[in-house]
């Protein structure tokens, strides 16, 4: 694993009016690497995911990629937002187009890619995560678990460095929760460079190298799963560890 | 589903036909009191409703196909360009502001613009919009006036437009957050995302309201006669002075009127059908075939998400 870090976090703060939601983030993750990020509802999880992919302006702090500022005007935004994609809780499949269609626009748009180029990736993805077979149905032909599958097979088709997931199962049924987990399984082990905001502890533990527990807009703990999940250094994370295992 | 609209479409002949009968009752009720006052003979010299209508139609007939085409076109035209300043300024009034200072002052003030000739626009009366439009321009002129049909077509578009605007913003903010989020996340810009993913959408969701904006234009383009555009009130009007049978030239323009938005709703129904997307898809391949090719067929066009 290279040291040198593609996404670094200094010192970032997000309000929204007068609510903090973020509040001094410190984070950075180098290539290789999956960081799971766990805490309780309203800990600004998400923010943190969007603020990253700039879907939410930071309002103080900066957020690095590859040592230049994602806010400056050196970051082409569109080139950085191909390159850092994010998976959504809802899926966010454009409605109006096929399973191909969702995973070659982004490519002929944006990376300016020729057509049978941007069919032949988004068909190779789409093979990965399994949903060959459905490339000319629409989102709503598709189950949840079908349509997420189309969406990381979205992403991945811009050939990013590294994707944000932000609670990509919490919509699913129980019963669909797997194919999904499945599908970020070999990613990972592929060395897919990840952020994955989630409550499935059992990708966190097994699958990251590094679980980020936030609380009340601030990073409280950041290590490895093991010492997460077996002896944490902060209270605060085992006593939301204890009350997840509780329920 | 097929029978549905079958019946459907005998309850409208049915609506149809009554309101003709209902139409007619004065002009019935009429001759029945006329028979019965007067001796038969006096009442035989006049020619009756019915031989008036018949003359209207076989004598007239070129007046009212041209009637009917000027009305027609002046409507289409209208509701198509009425849509695309609808587009236009939809598009406009729902883009973000720009981070250069110039920029944003100027698109703050379209925006102003655009607020203002909606509320103006939706705030008055067509057939007043059409005067003052006409003779402003003759009076900023100093007398000359434009052609009648382009000026037609002009005021049904400006006029379409304004509802446009409302019509087709509606159609963009009711458009799920998230379609603009999943876009922007894999880098495409706030135009592509118009383009390619909004708009489409859009224009499915609103092609009832445009429909609907057709058909009133059909019967408001009545209003131009106002201004002397040969659409086919006006030359109901004709008609009445050359036969003197008002009762019966403005029956028939009625029908006519009711046969043209009828025929236009049922067409656009259709195609709304059609544009509600192909309900079925195929699957390729299946584990025990990997040649097979299964269509799936769903029985309602799902739209759900
Ligand atoms: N656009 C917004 N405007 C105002 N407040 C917001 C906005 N987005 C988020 N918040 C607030 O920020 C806080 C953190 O929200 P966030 O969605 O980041 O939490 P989270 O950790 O992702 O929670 P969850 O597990 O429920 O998804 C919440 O209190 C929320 O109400
Ligand atoms: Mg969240």
């Amino acid at each position: 694993m290279s040291t040198e870090p593609i996404i670094q976090i200094t010192h970032l703060k997000k309000q929204f009016g007068d609510h903090l939601v973020l509040d001094d983030i410190n984070l950075s993750v180098s290539k290789g690497e999956v960081v799971s990020v766990i805490g309780a509802s309203g800990s600004g999880k998400s923010t943190m995911l969007r603020c990253i992919n700039l879907l939410e302006n930071p309002t103080a702090g900066e957020i690095l990629y590859h040592g230049v500022d994602i806010t400056s005007k050196e970051n082409d935004l569109q080139k950085y937002r191909a390159s850092v994609g994010m998976v959504f809780q809802q899926f966010n499949l454009f409605n109006n187009m096929t399973a191909l269609e969702n995973c070659t626009v982004g490519q002929i748009k944006v990376l300016k890619r020729s057509k049978e180029e941007a069919k032949e990736t988004a068909m190779t993805y789409l093979r990965k995560v399994g949903m060959e077979q459905f490339i000319n149905a629409k989102p709503a032909q598709l189950s949840g678990g079908q349509k997420q599958r189309v969406a990381i097979a979205r992403s991945l088709a811009m050939s990013p460095e590294m994707l944000l997931f932000d609670e990509p199962t919490s919509a699913l049924d129980p019963q669909m929760v797997g194919e999904v987990l499945t599908v970020m399984r070999q990613l990972a082990s592929e060395g897919l460079t990840m952020i994955v905001v989630t409550h499935e502890m059992a990708f966190a533990r097994d699958v990251s190298s590094r679980v980020v527990y936030m609380e009340g807009g601030v990073i409280c703990e950041d290590d490895v799963p093991s010492v997460i999940f077996k002896k944490p250094n902060n209270p605060k994370t085992a006593a939301f560890l204890q009350r997840f295992f509780a329920n | 589903m097929y029978h549905q609209s079958k019946r459907y479409f005998r309850f409208f002949v049915f609506l149809f036909c009554a309101a003709l009968l209902l139409s007619a009752l004065p002009v019935l009720t009429a001759a029945a009191a006329d028979g019965a006052a007067a001796p038969a003979e006096a009442a035989k010299s006049e020619p009756g409703f019915f031989e008036n209508v018949w003359k209207i139609l076989t004598e007239k007939y070129p007046l009212l196909l041209r009637g009917v085409g000027q009305t027609m076109l002046i409507s289409l035209v209208g509701t198509v360009a009425g849509l695309l300043i609808g587009m236009l300024t939809g598009i406009i009034r729902t883009a973000p502001y720009s981070k250069n200072a110039v920029l944003c002052f100027f698109h703050k003030l379209l925006n102003k613009i655009i607020s203002v000739y909606v509320e103006i626009f939706r705030g008055t009366p067509m057939m007043v919009q059409a005067m003052v439009i006409y003779w402003g321009y003759a009076f900023a002129t100093g007398g000359s006036t434009l052609p009648l049909i382009p000026s037609g077509i002009f005021i049904v578009s400006i006029n379409t437009g304004a509802y446009m605007a409302e019509i087709v913003r509606g159609g963009i903010i009711s458009i799920d957050k998230g379609q603009f989020e999943g876009a922007a996340s894999i880098g495409m810009s706030h135009g592509q995302t118009m383009l390619s993913v909004i708009i489409p959408q859009v224009m499915r969701n609103i092609l009832p309201s445009v429909s609907n904006e057709f058909v009133i234009n059909i019967k408001d383009t009545s209003v131009l006669n106002v201004i002397g555009v040969t659409e086919l009130y006006y030359f109901a009007g004709i008609i009445k002075r050359e036969t003197f049978k008002t009762f019966e030239t403005y029956l028939i323009v009625c029908v006519i009127y009711f046969i043209l938005t009828f025929t236009v709703t049922r067409l656009l129904r259709l195609a709304e059908k059609k544009l509600a997307g192909k309900e079925s898809y195929t699957i390729f391949g299946s584990q025990s075939d990997p040649e097979a090719e299964i269509k799936v067929k769903k029985e309602e066009p799902g739209y759900v998400d």
